[in-house]
């Protein structure tokens, strides 16, 4: 395989890998922000934390994955990435272990201030990391500043532009969103009806914030700089989200989430090829910028890698799915079905 | 201070804190695998609730372990920016197949071991315990095996590319062949199964003292004390088998946690050396005459090089700077390391030897033995801190050093900011966590049968 074929390859293998974090950590996510709104009572509560409690973590490595996967392909982009966004992923990563921790251990006392301190620890857990991730990605988008030696030269403040700032907003509404459309899959009886209603709401106030981040990313020409035009694929993404609208209000609550779903997964086709073949944009001369060809690993790396990808990556998302499956039930507030 | 020493301060604080818990997980998850699988073949309801409140306290523990090694994965862009551009091409692999591998594999599985009792059938329910434990075994060797690239990197895995700068992998199995890496792992697996067993000692004898489900305890403790101590004497002989290779690989790191200034043949082991104020110098010791050359070498008369040899050596072949970690950290944390591990042999053969010999719910040391748990604790963190000041001042040896690793767009600020935050993060964690596994251990295995604690009458501000 030549070596060029190899780093459009992993560009794509990367893309994917966070097109999935999208996906199954944006509901989890969502979930996670709605929990001490749509549940008022205890039993409520771990109602829906049981709706995503078999599955978040295998969910959270995704992330993880994308992480090591940029880490062994593309060594430039993982180390100017990561220690240009510091003090942001620093946030991000303090959201991601208080969330974690509040699964395991809300339920394992029954102190009401304890049990609400971790609820609230698990929703604001979900809220930083998508507010975080959408402000990086939209600053991504437009372009950070990058000396001629790769290295990051801004600071937080220069990831807190208005831009950035809308970005983490939609990605927070469309989370939310998302979150919502699954616990009405997931759940039953008053719980569904509520996050039935809570939806059609969301659904509004994410579709005006995902129209102002188009249109502001049109205007203000981030469209197409690299050498691929995403041509319909933003627009199709909208028109799914705007169907979604459709759906909910019909309570056709799968075609709902495969909308919000599909719309997540366009987004971030769109995201990834605006600045193809660049992966990181310099604002301070486009000379600077990281590309798949200078932020890559060597060829043997990526040819090891491929097949080591080629064969694990089928085997994980069949018992993925398979845990999916398993779990199909809906969740009821009946305490002898309820784990955590 | 400046950046270098912080992001080191960070990244020890930051990495012996997920090690805390991390040896516990992995060892632990065998030791409930292996119940589950005999409450499925006997059916005997203790099996059942062994497996359970064993359970839950890995899973108290497991959690922190989670949340730590995020941190952990990011950290090497963050904080050291140009080691991920230097050795990216090489490090990243084990990383990568870590998580693809390993973590996919432990976190689905777990999932399924925690909610899938009753909703899976037995069989499957069974095996995702198994493979949770094999999940977080195989992560282990694959960081391992990326640590060992750091501490040995084996010559034929790499070459250094002479346009850009950075090394590049030309041979993935030398990689993940590395002998020093197997090594770090076999130290390691045995160190989550003697931390694991001595946790299960202290919990089972605080309830026999008090008389509470002695049948249960007894047999984990049982269990414990076997597994104990074959696996305790593992970890000696694998620590063993890292001596000789460090005398091999890193004969700085062997001369600094010795403390031997002046090469000596044959090698003695010193079990108490007192330095004079600057460090260079020994004032007064007690040695074993021959014991450190039959670690180091397997024979009683090699030779094994002093600092005073080795550091002008080191600056003949790198250039000027100062080779010699701290040696006062290296040397006492080697002490502790062994000399507790020595103590957990002795113990664990002791405590089968007793469990033979009478009843042990009427010993009368029985109620130390919880303190027992100190030692595997201590010993485990030395381990880390000699093996990684040890190599000092490299990050990875004898290509690249930790100053010329750091990200350099970083600002004391920044770090500072990371530092307390995750201090005061990490520090609550670890109250909850103490907690709650206080709480579980003290309540005994009924409590445990419970899949969560009664639901709190109603939560602030709303009625249930
Ligand atoms: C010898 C074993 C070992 C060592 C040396 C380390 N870890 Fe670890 N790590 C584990 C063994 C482990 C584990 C036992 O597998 C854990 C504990 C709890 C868990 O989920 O997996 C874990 C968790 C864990 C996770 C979370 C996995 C999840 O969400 O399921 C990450 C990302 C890392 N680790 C990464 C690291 C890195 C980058 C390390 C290097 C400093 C490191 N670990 C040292
Ligand atoms: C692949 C795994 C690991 C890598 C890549 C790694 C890398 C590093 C790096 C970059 C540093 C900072 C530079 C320095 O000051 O030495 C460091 C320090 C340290 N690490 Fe590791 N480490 C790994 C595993 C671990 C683990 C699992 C522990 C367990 C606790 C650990 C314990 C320490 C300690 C105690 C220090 C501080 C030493 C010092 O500051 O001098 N390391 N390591
Ligand atoms: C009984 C005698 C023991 C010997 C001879 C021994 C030997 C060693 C040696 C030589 C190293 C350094 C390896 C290197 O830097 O390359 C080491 C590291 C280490 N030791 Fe031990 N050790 C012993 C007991 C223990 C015990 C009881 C524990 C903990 C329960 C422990 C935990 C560790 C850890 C965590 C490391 C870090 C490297 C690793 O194994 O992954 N050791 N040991």
């Amino acid at each position: 395989m030549s070596y060029q074929f190899l780093q459009i390859l992993w560009f794509i293998l990367i893309a994917v890998l966070w097109i999935g974090f999208y996906f199954l950590e944006g509901f989890d996510f969502g979930v996670g922000m709605l929990l001490p709104f749509i549940g008022k009572k205890d039993i409520e509560r771990r109602a829906i934390i049981n709706a995503i409690g078999p599955t978040w973590d295998g969910n959270e490595v995704w992330l993880l994955t994308a992480g090591g996967a940029t880490f062994a392909a593309f060594p430039n982009w993982y180390a100017t990435m990561f220690s240009g966004f510091y003090l942001a992923l620093f946030l991000l990563l303090v959201g991601l272990i208080i969330r974690g921790i509040s699964f395991e251990y809300r339920s394992k006392d029954a102190a009401p201030q304890w049990r609400n301190t971790f609820d609230w620890m698990l929703a604001i857990g979900s809220f930083l990391p998508a507010l975080l991730l959408g402000t990086a990605f939209a600053n991504l988008a437009q372009g950070v500043p990058i000396n001629g030696k790769m290295m990051f030269t801004g600071n937080l403040f220069t990831l807190l532009n208005p831009y950035g700032l809308l970005g983490g907003l939609t990605t927070v509404a469309v989370f939310l969103l998302h979150g919502a459309n699954f616990l009405s899959l997931k759940l039953d009886g008053e719980l569904r009806a509520r996050a039935n209603k809570l939806s059609k709401t969301l659904w509004i106030v994410a579709s005006v914030l995902y129209i102002a981040l188009g249109i502001y990313t049109y205007v203000a020409g981030f469209w197409a700089r690299g050498i691929v035009n995403p041509g319909f694929i933003p627009l199709a993404s909208l028109a799914v989200l705007l169907a979604a609208g459709y759906f909910i209000n019909r309570k056709m609550e799968g075609w709902a989430f495969i909308m919000v779903g599909l719309n997540i997964v366009l987004t971030q086709i769109t995201f990834f090829s605006m600045t193809f073949p660049n992966v990181m944009l310099s604002t301070t001369d486009p000379a600077n910028s990281l590309t798949i060809y200078n932020a890559s690993s060597s060829q043997y790396t990526l040819t090891v890698m491929s097949i080591i990808a080629l064969i694990f990556v089928p085997i994980i998302l069949v018992y993925q799915g398979w845990t999916y499956y398993m779990f199909r039930k809906r969740i009821t507030t009946d305490k002898k079905t309820l784990v955590y | 201070m400046d950046t270098v020493t912080l992001s080191r301060l960070q990244f020890a604080l930051t990495s012996v804190y997920h090690w805390l818990f991390v040896p516990l997980t992995l060892g632990m998850g065998w030791f409930v695998a292996f119940m589950q699988t005999r409450y499925f073949q006997t059916k005997d309801e203790t099996w059942h609730k062994m497996a359970k409140f064993w359970g839950k306290l890995f899973l108290i523990n497991f959690a922190i372990g989670v949340v730590t090694g995020i941190v952990q994965e990011f950290q090497f862009g963050m904080n050291w920016s140009e080691y991920s551009r230097y050795v990216g091409d090489i490090f990243g692999a084990p990383l990568a197949v870590e998580a693809l591998l390993a973590f996919f594999l432990e976190s689905t599985f777990l999932g399924i071991w925690i909610f899938g009792e009753h909703k899976v059938p037995e069989k499957v329910h069974l095996a995702a315990i198994w493979l949770a434990a094999i999940g977080s075994n195989l992560s282990a060797l694959f960081i391992l095996l990326a640590n060992g690239f750091m501490q040995a990197p084996p010559a034929d895995a790499f070459i250094i590319n002479k346009v850009s700068g950075r090394l590049e992998l030309v041979n993935f199995f030398s990689l993940i062949g590395n002998p020093k890496g197997w090594v770090l792992f076999w130290h390691t697996i045995s160190d989550g199964l003697v931390m694991a067993a001595f946790l299960i000692l202290a919990v089972s004898a605080y309830h026999i003292i008090r008389k509470q489900n002695v049948a249960l305890f007894k047999r984990s403790f049982s269990a414990a004390a076997l597994v104990g101590l074959i696996a305790s004497v593992m970890l000696f002989f694998a620590g063993h088998a890292m001596g000789q290779f460090m005398q091999v690989e890193q004969p700085m790191k062997l001369a600094s946690i010795e403390a031997i200034w002046q090469t000596e043949q044959p090698a003695s082991f010193s079990l108490l050396t007192i330095g004079d104020l600057s460090g260079k110098q020994e004032v007064w010791s007690i040695r074993i005459p021959y014991a450190l050359s039959f670690l180091a070498c397997n024979n009683f008369s090699c030779e094994v090089k002093g600092v005073n040899e080795l550091q002008p050596a080191a600056v003949a072949k790198y250039g000027a700077g100062d080779y010699v970690p701290l040696m006062v950290v290296t040397y006492w944390t080697f002490r502790i390391m062994m000399a507790f591990g020595f103590v957990m042999i002795l113990m664990s053969a002791y405590f089968l030897w007793a469990i033979n010999h009478g009843d042990i719910a009427k010993a009368k040391w029985m109620k130390w033995v919880p303190w027992l748990l100190i030692l595997p604790y201590m010993a485990n963190a030395s381990g880390w801190i000699l093996t990684e000041m040890g190599r000092q001042p490299w990050i990875v040896y004898g290509l690249l050093k930790v100053q010329d690793a750091v990200s350099p767009n970083l600002t004391a600020l920044d770090l500072w900011i990371s530092i307390v935050g995750y201090t005061l993060v990490y520090g609550s964690l670890a109250v909850a966590m103490v907690y709650l596994m206080r709480k579980y251990a003290v309540a005994g295995p009924d409590a445990a049968m419970q899949e969560s604690i009664d639901v709190a009458p109603a939560l602030v501000g709303s009625q249930d």
